[in-house]
């Protein structure tokens, strides 16, 4: 479980987080939405300790993560998988390469035992003959599974994804958000997903935070979302048209 | 104040680098991998350097001897003591701080700007020890370059003195074994090795911290070239004021 308490994030005289507080349980999947600049990105990378916030504070399970010493943030960041918006796969390695990197760093498996579990996870994200491209190679969907493939590659306790969907075609990116949920109820693991799609949040948005201005504006599920009468948290979740016919639908029945 | 910063920046990357360091058998690979990119790669354009700067120093030296009175074997003699003290160790140097400079602060920028090394840094892998401590190591293997420098300089010497007519290739020869110090080897080493440590890390430093786009990359190059070449060109006073006066 994670537990952030009043997290405050200030670049210079910014306030870009202004005292969030939220938890995020295990074996469910957690949204964070909101409009582009509300702040989504920053708060991420709050949980994931690439940005030092300026107050609040963030617990993994009974661990407070400033007061960690550089060695046990690097243990703990051991057990978490990212997926990065941009993928961030890594140029000079093949794509089997890539999944292998995070066995290779924190396990003794040997090559082969490597590149079986690497084989099976790309074949989890539909990418098995793929193996012995590289990055620049692939497309951006391709990178994208990749890219969720070595974050789950080493079994982790806990996983955040940047827009795991943004690039990927609507049937992809069901099976992504099916994929990142099962993996959350297989391992019991606390996934954190930063999110644009609404599809995602009808389809796996177990719990979901809204986030306007640095400010945590809604919380709930994707079943209170429905019925939620909060104007921002409306007019964001449904602003297109399609949307609002489901919620109309939905209330109506 | 801001050069100030960058400067403590520096120290504690420096000191970052040999904290938590990743595994042996991953290293091993990473460092093989670099002595082929930044030495093996560097061999070449080294070597034609050299040799024709070996060529060039010869002429001069030749040309600018014009009193009967001196012997043609001194211009093997001026050409190894140019080539050893400060041609080889300290101007391929600078050539280096472009070559390799460049390409360590491209490419560990780009890692930057995609989100390579916060990816590195999530999993728990100390970035600075994976992307930096190779480098660092396969330079050790600079001097080896060096070395290649000096022979070659020397050889592209005796070309041009012997081809071009400017004395006979045993007064060249006398010259090059004249008054040979051996200290001037370990001057001209020292100094290597120390510019080597230099050449891995400023460049380094420059990609690692850069702020920004592709833009910033390439501008980011260019400053690492500008201060791996100011501080080398530093060095090599203070170190010739220390070990040779």
């Amino acid at each position: 479980m994670i537990n952030v308490t009043n997290l405050h994030k200030s670049f210079g005289d910014v306030q870009v987080l202004k005292g969030i507080s939220t938890s995020f349980e295990q074996g469910k999947t957690n949204l964070i939405i909101g409009q582009s600049g509300s702040g989504k990105t920053v708060f991420l990378k709050c949980l994931l300790g690439l940005f030092n916030y300026t107050k609040g504070s963030i617990i993994y399970d009974d661990q407070t993560f400033t007061d960690l010493s550089e060695d046990e943030k690097r243990n703990l960041r051991s057990k978490i998988g990212m997926v990065f918006q941009g993928s961030a796969l890594f140029d000079s390695m093949t794509i089997e390469e890539n999944v292998m990197f995070p066995l290779r760093m924190f396990t003794n498996q040997s090559v082969s035992e490597m590149q079986d579990r690497a084989n099976f996870v790309l074949k989890r994200v539909n990418l098995e003959n793929a193996q012995q491209k590289m990055p620049s190679e692939a497309s951006g969907g391709m990178q994208k599974r990749v890219a969720i493939a070595r974050a789950i590659v080493n079994n982790p306790k806990y996983l955040f994804c940047d827009e795991p969907n943004s690039g990927l075609d609507p049937k992809t990116a069901i099976v992504i958000d099916n994929l990142i949920q099962e993996i959350t109820k297989e391992y019991n693991i606390v996934t954190v997903i930063n999110s644009h799609d609404m599809n995602s949040v009808m389809e796996i948005g177990e719990k979901i935070v809204f986030l306007k201005d640095g400010e945590k504006a809604w919380e709930g599920t994707k079943d209170t979302i429905f019925r939620t009468d909060n104007e921002a948290v409306s007019s964001f979740v449904y602003s297109s048209n399609l949307f609002k016919k489901v919620r109309e639908m939905y209330l109506r029945s | 104040m801001n050069y100030l910063h960058n400067i403590g920046s520096y120290f504690l990357m420096i000191v970052e680098m040999f904290r938590k360091p990743t595994k042996q058998s991953v290293m091993k690979n990473l460092i093989l991998k670099e002595v082929e990119d930044l030495v093996i790669g560097s061999l070449g354009i080294v070597a034609f350097i050299s040799f024709f700067v070996g060529g060039v120093i010869t002429i001069q030296t030749a040309l600018n001897i014009t009193s009967p009175l001196i012997p043609k074997y001194l211009v093997g003699f001026a050409t190894r003591q140019s080539v050893i003290l400060e041609f080889a160790p300290t101007f391929i140097s600078v050539i280096m701080a472009g070559k390799v400079g460049s390409f360590i602060t491209s490419s560990i920028g780009t890692m930057r700007v995609t989100e390579q090394i916060d990816a590195l840094e999530v999993m728990g892998v100390n970035s600075i020890n994976y992307l930096v401590f190779p480098k660092m190591i396969a330079m050790l293997l600079y001097p080896f370059v060096i070395s290649i420098a000096m022979f070659l300089g020397i050889i592209g010497g005796m070309a041009a003195c012997v081809y071009g007519g400017f004395s006979t290739l045993e007064d060249y020869i006398t010259g090059i074994q004249l008054d040979f110090i051996p200290f001037h080897m370990a001057y001209a080493f020292i100094k290597t090795l120390v510019f080597a440590f230099i050449l891995a890390t400023i460049p380094s430093f420059h990609g690692y911290y850069m702020k920004g786009g592709a833009l910033e990359v390439g501008k980011a190059s260019t400053v690492a070239f500008v201060w791996t070449s100011v501080v080398i060109i530093l060095l090599n006073y203070i170190l010739t004021q220390m070990l040779l006066s």
